[in-house]
């Protein structure tokens, strides 16, 4: 998600990638996600900047920005915990494996870690019902997760050693 | 290589045959003869085994058949979902016909040095019958009702290859819409085979591929839905993901029998590997022209683009889907003018599901009059379904129409969990319904599910037992429409916020009679009056579990008490005079408030009590401590 880059160069490629685009304003979704894969989110100056490269009104950005829930307004921390809310992880224990997560990284859903290592969210549904409750860490999902242990050993291999 | 005209195509699927003949074993062509015949192993690359490491499994299979010196002998393929997902990671062997369960990266140098040199089948892998205890090579009894139509190649070609596809009888159809059929023909064929969408609603695709074609414009619209939101379903991701050139194929003779040379598939950003496949597969049908103008030499141009969804559940309704294609939020809006009328960018637009083009070729291919003779009177053909909660076989089901449920529950997913007891199964998401016991043997079609007051809805299917709070459930939903609700219309807007609120009391046990009565009464407020299909049909968890499970509802506010056990507020843990005074609960305790002498009952502070269920767990009394 995120690299090295410096701003200036993400701006230049974001503009790189809107020049390249032969219908610019139908093209905003697209944008929004390409812009969230270099940045990691969507701070109002890069919302403000494809507006005005777009030619269209920050307030249509935003509010596309805001109606879906792909897109995020706030920093997310270096590993992001997915729990699966769909309806199979549900009735097979998700709430459970949720409040776990809160408990054991101390914030809530929707929260980052003040060291910003990990963000805690909820989605729904990954397909793997058959492992149900699931939880998936930058993309990598955990099936069966109901003891605290195993929860626990998932996030250790995502802290930096020592 | 552009594919000039039919024969072209012929004489690529003769020359690709071969590629796929070590499988056909399967579909019961004699490959005894073939000796010599190269052997595959199949890995299930569906997001069930995928997530428990069949990638591991692929990878540590080339290795050893590279160290045994059999790795041009035998070949190793990941196509998509086998469907079986309770029994993952599984492989296949073929021509054997020989499947594999619960395989790990551990169990591979066993499968090759004793399956693959030896010639004997590994016989604690094959799948058991935990009833009598037979073991099963091929055969295994989940797949034993099913019929598979849409997923005909799902989990049986490489998806990332357009020669296996074609081999399978690929872009067959196309080829023959496009030089021995009318446009006309197409859409009467349709109409006669009787198949309706599967995202949902069910209306008939051939009327809704006749309304557009005669909407008069100079260009017209494909859309493929493939935004696969309900909770708990993942019947279009497999499609997607296993079998994408069918998908490609239906859309083409879409638009050859419409009247468009463009179409958008609008899939979900969150099925990253549906969209890499997606790319593959279109870059794949270009390259063999297949998609691009003068199509297979005929007159007819057609392309696909595809489309990124941003997490809506709205964006699935199709006038919502419309206007997120387009770049702006995903909110529906009223109906006339249908999308067949002013669609995307105002013009006609024909919206249809994964599953429903899924089934399209073979329609084309075998005709209508066979698709026509399996399924129902009203619902024709068969439903994929992803069966998935409390059930024993969680997995991808493609039965008949007409299916009872009992045979899909009871029959292919092989019955609940730990022998608890059925309670309901939940069809159709958030748009559907609770169906209880007594309709367990009612054939499955969409009048017979609207009847009892569910839903086919795209195709999931949960199962509940006795440990699952109805009014819990209904929460479930109600909690997902009102973060789904697009905010465009009051009644859903504010109305799945009151009824969440009104459940919230009922299961802290806060609620009145009077509040059910209220709950009918917005339940029918809203199912009138809201703007699309998600607001209209969001009570339905609500008045179903109402209709079927009043008794629980009543429970709550009567009696104060939760009869499955999962509504926190409502719960009282206590020790009772069985207890030995082991003080294995009082260590266990988060909050500390079980207290009590070495050998003497304890007792429970309820101020304190937490209600986590630890003690309970912890006890090894039977009986010594009870939850009411």
């Amino acid at each position: 998600m995120c690299n090295s880059d410096s701003p200036n160069e993400f701006a230049q490629k974001l503009d790189n990638y809107i020049d390249s685009l032969p219908n610019k304003k139908e093209n905003l979704i697209a944008i929004l996600h390409y812009a969230q894969e270099i940045y990691g989110w969507l701070p109002d100056n890069v919302q403000w900047h494809i507006a005005q490269k777009l030619d269209i009104p920050s307030a249509k950005v935003y509010g596309v920005v805001s109606f879906y829930s792909y897109f995020t307004m706030k920093p997310r921390g270096e590993h992001v915990v997915n729990v699966c809310m769909g309806t199979a992880c549900f009735v097979r224990g998700a709430e459970k494996l949720k409040n776990e997560l809160e408990n054991q990284l101390k914030i809530k859903a929707g929260e980052t870690t003040p060291d910003n290592l990990f963000t805690l969210e909820t989605l729904r549904c990954v397909g793997a019902c058959g492992l149900a409750p699931v939880m998936i860490v930058d993309g990598e999902v955990h099936g069966k997760m109901h003891e605290p242990q195993e929860i626990n050993e998932v996030l250790a291999k995502y802290r930096p050693e020592g | 290589m552009k594919l000039k005209d039919t024969e072209e195509l012929n004489v690529l699927k003769a020359q690709s045959l071969k590629l796929i003949e070590a499988r056909l074993a399967k579909e019961g062509v004699d490959t005894k003869n073939a000796a010599g015949l190269v052997r595959h192993i199949l890995v299930c690359g569906g997001p069930g085994c995928h997530s428990s490491g069949s990638p591991r499994i692929a990878e540590v299979l080339e290795e050893e058949l590279d160290r045994a010196g059999l790795a041009d002998q035998i070949k190793v393929f990941e196509p998509g979902c086998f469907g079986f997902c309770e029994k993952g990671p599984m492989i296949q062997i073929h021509p054997d016909n020989v499947t594999y369960c619960e395989v790990s990266p551990e169990d591979v140098s066993t499968i090759v040095q004793e399956h693959l040199i030896e010639g004997k089948q590994v016989e604690r892998l094959l799948f058991m019958d935990p009833n009598t205890k037979e073991r099963f090579a091929a055969n295994i009894p989940f797949y034993n009702n099913q019929l598979r139509i849409a997923l005909r190649n799902v989990g049986y070609i490489a998806p990332e290859n357009i020669l296996e596809y074609i081999a399978a009888d690929g872009y067959q159809a196309l080829a023959k819409v496009l030089f021995h059929m009318t446009p006309l023909e197409v859409i009467d064929t349709l109409k006669v085979s009787g198949l309706r969408g599967r995202g949902g609603a069910g209306f008939p695709t051939g009327v809704k591929w006749e309304f557009t074609r005669r909407s008069e414009a100079d260009q017209r619209y494909i859309i493929c839905n493939a935004d696969e939101g309900d909770p708990g379903a993942f019947m279009d991701r497999s499609v997607l993901e296993g079998d994408p050139h069918s998908v490609l194929e239906a859309m083409l003779i879409a638009g050859a029998a419409i009247g468009s040379s463009q179409g958008y598939i609008y899939v979900r950003a969150e099925y990253p590997a549906a969209i890499h496949r997606l790319k593959i597969a279109i870059e794949q049908a270009r390259e063999y022209g297949l998609l691009g103008k003068q199509i297979l030499g005929s007159d007819f141009d057609f392309d696909i683009e595809l489309k990124y969804g941003a997490g809506a559940f709205v964006c699935g309704e199709e006038t919502a889907l419309i206007h997120s294609i387009e770049g702006s939020r995903g909110e529906p809006t009223v109906k006339p003018p249908f999308p067949a009328q002013k669609g995307l960018w105002g013009k006609p637009t024909c919206v249809n599901n994964v599953e429903t083009l899924a089934n399209i070729p073979p329609i084309i291919l075998r005709g209508a009059e066979w698709f026509a003779k399996i399924g129902t009177e009203k619902s024709k053909g068969t439903k994929v379904f992803a069966l998935a909660g409390k059930v024993n076989n969680v997995g991808l089901v493609e039965v008949p129409m007409g299916t009872t449920l009992r045979e899909i529950i009871f029959g292919i997913g092989g019955g609940i969990k730990r022998h608890k007891t059925f309670k309901a199964a939940q069809t159709g998401g958030p748009s559907g319904g609770c169906i209880p016991t007594k309709y367990l043997d009612s054939p499955i079609d969409y009048e017979s599910l609207m009847a009892i007051g569910s839903m086919m809805g795209s195709g999931g299917l949960i199962v509940l037992d006795e440990d699952d709070c109805m009014v819990e459930i209904a929460k479930f939903f109600l909690e997902f429409t009102m973060d789904e609700s697009c905010g465009r219309c009051t009644a859903c807007r504010v109305g799945t916020k009151r009824l969440h609120e009104i459940l919230q009391k009922i299961t802290e046990g806060r609620g009145t009679l009077e509040d059910l009565e209220n709950l009918e009464k917005l339940c029918n407020i809203i199912k009138d009056t809201a703007l699309c299909g998600l607001g209209q049909s969001a009570p339905n968890p609500i008045l179903s579990t109402l209709k079927y499970f009043r008794d629980e509802y009543i429970a709550h506010i009567v009696d104060k008490t939760c009869p499955a056990g999962v509504c926190k507020s409502l719960l009282k843990y206590e020790i009772t005079e069985k207890c030995v005074g082991c003080g294995r609960c009082a260590k266990q305790c988060p909050t500390r408030a079980i207290s009590g002498s070495p050998k003497k009952r304890h007792v429970i502070d309820q101020e304190r009590c937490l209600k986590c269920g630890a003690c309970m767990e912890q006890c090894r009394v039977d009986g010594a401590i009870i939850r009411h």
